[in-house]
């Protein structure tokens, strides 16, 4: 990061003998794109090490109209890294077009371009991100996975953590590219199910917002 | 596994031809041994020029947008196309730039000149040091098993046509001996008349 607040210049170092890192794996991202819509959820539990310190926590930014960013990864630099992003899409958009938003996949390689950067400074921004949008101009759901080394690929559907493990297999099943939002909500109920049911980990349920052509908005039914 | 050349998974190769070149790479981008995706290609174009990145992904995409940036900066200064030899020496140069930090890359270049029409491909490793060839040339994490299939299949002067099938054989038949590689393929065959891509299904496990 070349600009000043992301100099994480405090001098306290970053390699110590308690890995934050092992964290990452227990939250839980997801995404689902359909027809007209990307369904994005995250875990509620905010985790250090053995102790649950959160259990209405928001794992997500708005980056602008229809465009959310979930994210997991090492503590600190998770809402430190969002909310840079946040502010510099919205000054990014400011200065490349004034008439509209930027389009999901330009946001998409703006937040690439900068934890690629992040990648290969002094103290690098440990963070897995999904991105999800809906271009309002071709009417296209996007959903985008990308880890901490930013290596991005654009796909129907994501998860991130040890979710991966059970969830993929369920979509790999059951995803159509051209599912409605009830499809999308059923698909959901049914990953948290397996993982409710799977995985040994409490991670206090699911945050979950819809990105369409009307905006993000919070399904309150999780 | 912790080698940042396998962690995402991948293989490219590009071979020669009767007056033809064709280059080819598999489609999965990979975490360890979890497949992310499986349309996630490795080969770009530079105008007449075709370079296969295979490696870590975040360099893939990196190295793919500065060379983007590069070869469209060189096309603006001299108003025509990069010649293959050319992009082959912008490659190497712009690798070993980074020689102490270098991008965990191995990238292939397949193209013909406009000018003579020769074809021409080769290879590099992750700091530049270029590898002409006038066969072959393999990279990722399929190599061992594409140096196998690539020197069994291969023969000189092949027609468009037989390329296609050649590479896609020696492409197809090594990614499946590799856990990291596969999930379909692409290949471009280049031709003085004119380039076709084709899509190959493959395994899909």
């Amino acid at each position: 990061m070349a600009h000043g607040i992301m100099d994480g210049t405090d001098g306290w170092g970053t390699g110590g003998c308690l890995s934050r890192l092992s964290d990452s794996g227990r939250e839980v991202l997801l995404g689902i794109t359909g027809k007209d819509f990307t369904i994005i959820a995250a875990s509620k539990a905010a985790v250090r090490g053995i102790t649950i310190l959160k259990a209405e926590d928001d794992k997500t930014r708005a980056l602008n109209q229809h465009t959310l960013m979930a994210y997991s990864g090492e503590a600190g630099d998770t809402v430190q890294f969002a909310e840079y992003i946040q502010a510099n899409v919205a000054l990014y958009g400011m200065r490349t077009n004034l008439t509209q938003e930027l389009s999901p996949p330009a946001v998409a390689n703006f937040v690439r371009n900068q934890l690629a950067t992040s990648l290969r400074s002094r103290n690098a921004k440990h963070v897995n991100l999904l991105i999800g949008g809906f271009d309002p101009v071709k009417k296209t759901p996007h959903l985008y996975w990308m880890d901490y080394l930013a290596a991005k690929a654009e796909v129907p559907y994501a998860a991130h953590g040890y979710a991966a493990y059970y969830c993929l297999s369920i979509l790999d099943k059951h995803h159509h590219p051209d599912i409605d939002l009830e499809k999308g909500k059923e698909l959901l109920k049914m990953c948290i199910g397996e993982l409710r049911h799977r995985m040994p980990i409490e991670f206090k349920g699911m945050r979950v917002k819809v990105v369409s052509a009307e905006g993000i908005t919070e399904l309150e039914e999780f | 596994m912790s080698s940042p050349f396998s962690i995402n998974g991948g293989a490219c190769v590009a071979m020669v031809g009767k007056d033809c070149v064709a280059i080819g790479c598999d489609l999965r981008l990979g975490n360890q041994a979890l497949t992310i995706s499986n349309t996630f290609p490795k080969i770009f174009n530079y105008g007449q020029t075709y370079l296969g990145l295979t490696g870590l992904a975040t360099d893939v995409l990196t190295v793919s947008d500065l060379f983007r940036y590069k070869v469209n900066m060189y096309r603006l200064r001299e108003e025509r196309d990069i010649e293959p030899e050319t992009m082959a020496n912008l490659v190497s140069s712009s690798l070993y730039e980074k020689r102490f930090g270098p991008y965990f890359v191995s990238p292939v270049i397949a193209g013909l000149n406009s000018r003579t029409g020769k074809p021409f491909i080769c290879g590099f490793d992750s700091i530049g040091c270029i590898d002409f060839a006038k066969d072959f040339i393999v990279s990722g994490t399929a190599s061992d098993q594409l140096f196998g299939t690539c020197e069994s299949f291969w023969e000189p002067d092949l027609g468009p046509e037989e390329l296609f099938e050649t590479i896609s054989q020696s492409l197809l038949n090594s990614v499946d001996r590799d856990a990291l590689s596969g999930w379909g393929a692409e290949v471009y065959v280049i031709t003085k008349d004119g380039v076709t891509k084709r899509l190959l299904k493959g395994r899909q496990d």
